[in-house]
């Protein structure tokens, strides 16, 4: 399994998130360059799993963001932990979307291969 | 033979029982399902708690700060503390201290200054690497990493693999082959993180979101000789010591999970109605239950055993390998039936039945997989000639 996510990007509108599965998992939402802004995960507390996460960033979403990708997974929050440690290894900061998360809860991880 | 507990054991357990109830249950309500942390200043309070319970750091012996119980009371508090969502894996959100590297209580006096301390104060976080691709549960032969000398330093090339919390650590413990094939050819090191030639390049994704394990690759590491825990080939005996004394708190927080599920199975199955009668007046229902209870007293016998045989300063490698592999397949049992018992609701996240069911599984194969725990007992029984 790779460590940086693969899937395709998708664009950030309702009717396209709307037609995501209300399954839990990570996703992370991007420019039109491809360019990572936000890494997100759609934890048990959600109402409607990722579906729900990614309505919600359609009504308010990070700067920048015009596009999302996801992948549907029971280990979400290792999942998660895994991704944003992998942007941390590729751009020494976390996505401008998670500037306000605290640098001491992540670890350092050097995945091999380049930045996705 | 008195199987009662002292009054001062009886105090210390309703003590955790409420702290449980009254701060750790709450808190659980507004955290994910899987979580395993709380905020740094909740935490904070909890350990403030803790300390005022004379409880903080239970596996710190005395000498360096820590309560001064006999394993019997520990096993008593490890039920206890385990009597929650993420009990397993973060009894109380590490609020009694966590779990220590206890091999570092045997380090020397520079050691314990540059790692022991550090880590007690909190300061410092650490990791353990035993196991590896080749396999876990025979470290003396399925150890490949490799620590060749260089002057004064070493020089480890291999990869480990299930390693718990590495990503997060300052420092860690890693074992690695300095000679021959055995238990004599394996030597602990501790390695700084940060040193160039360390990489954790990986999360392994498991039936356990919280505690994740991870893979670390050393390539061509620089050790200074003066990291060497112990005595050059003698890592084996230090990572055996490990696995000996974790097994009881280990077995007696799978115990504690499957007391917590019981009490809910029972809870439920008396309000719980089908075809016009509470779960509990159908025969089926109360058959899982009594099985339940005597899974869980007769594990709890054996727990108590293994520890009160740990206190009377008597060999119990036998005692706790049979009590980590009766709670954890007991406990395993217990929570399934539970589930079972539950329905539907059994398997949703919004019960803690389903995390208990993917954690216990794993702990059927963690510490030591309970076949290998039949091995060490028949090892133990029949005598040396088996290898």
């Amino acid at each position: 399994m790779a460590v940086r996510l693969q899937g395709d990007w998708q664009e950030l509108d309702v009717q396209t998130c709307a037609a995501v599965g209300g399954h839990l998992g990570v996703y992370q939402l991007g420019t039109g360059g491809g360019t990572i802004v936000f890494i997100g995960v759609a934890d048990a507390r959600t109402r409607f799993g990722l579906r729900g996460e990614l309505l919600r960033h359609c009504a308010d979403p990070p700067t920048g963001a015009t596009r999302f990708r996801v992948e549907v997974t029971h280990s979400y929050r290792s999942r998660y932990m895994e991704l944003v440690e992998a942007y941390l290894h590729d751009h020494g900061r976390f996505p401008i979307g998670n500037a306000d998360l605290d640098r001491s809860r992540f670890g350092t991880l050097r995945p091999g291969g380049g930045p996705a | 033979m008195d199987f009662a507990l002292t009054p001062e054991q009886t105090m210390v357990v309703d003590m955790v029982r409420r702290f449980v109830r009254e701060e750790i249950l709450p808190l659980e309500e507004s955290l994910d399902a899987d979580a395993e942390e709380v905020a740094p200043g909740v935490l904070a309070r909890l350990v403030d708690r803790t300390r005022e319970m004379g409880l903080y750091g239970l596996d710190t012996p005395a000498e360096y700060g820590g309560p001064d119980i006999d394993m019997v009371t520990r096993a008593l508090i490890a039920m206890e503390c385990s009597r929650h969502r993420a009990g397993l894996y973060a009894p109380c959100y590490q609020a009694f201290g966590g779990a220590r590297q206890a091999q570092l209580f045997e380090a020397t006096d520079v050691q314990k200054e540059r790692y022991l301390y550090p880590m007690l104060r909190g300061e410092k976080r650490a990791f353990f690497a035993l196991s590896e691709p080749s396999g876990g549960s025979d470290p003396a032969r399925a150890i490949r990493t490799r620590a060749v000398r260089d002057g004064d330093a070493w020089v480890l090339n291999g990869t480990k693999l299930w390693i718990s919390g590495a990503d997060r650590a300052d420092y860690g413990l890693v074992f690695a082959r300095t000679g021959g094939p055995g238990r004599s050819g394996v030597t602990a090191f501790i390695v700084e993180t940060h040193w160039p030639g360390f990489n954790v390049t990986r999360v392994v994704h498991t039936l356990r979101s919280s505690k994740y394990a991870t893979e670390i690759h050393m390539e061509d590491l620089r050790v200074p000789h003066e990291n060497i825990l112990g005595r050059e080939g003698g890592g084996f005996e230090i990572a055996n010591d490990r696995l000996a004394r974790q097994r009881i708190p280990y077995a007696a927080e799978c115990l504690g999970v499957a007391m917590e599920a019981h009490r809910m199975a029972i809870d439920y199955a008396r309000i719980r109605e089908t075809f016009g009668a509470p779960l509990a007046h159908r025969q089926g229902i109360q058959w899982m239950l009594v099985e339940n209870e005597i899974d869980i007293r007769s594990a709890r016998l054996l727990v108590l055993d293994a520890a009160a045989r740990a206190d009377r300063g008597e060999p119990f490698r036998t005692e706790s390998a049979i009590a980590k592999l009766v709670c954890a397949e007991n406990g395993f049992k217990v929570v399934d039936r539970a589930m079972q018992i539950h329905g539907g609701l059994g398997v949703a996240k919004d019960l803690p039945l389903e995390r208990w069911f993917r954690e216990m599984r794993i702990r059927r194969i963690g510490e030591g997989p309970s076949e290998v725990q039949k091995h060490v007992i028949a090892r133990d029984i029949i005598g040396g000639s088996l290898r």
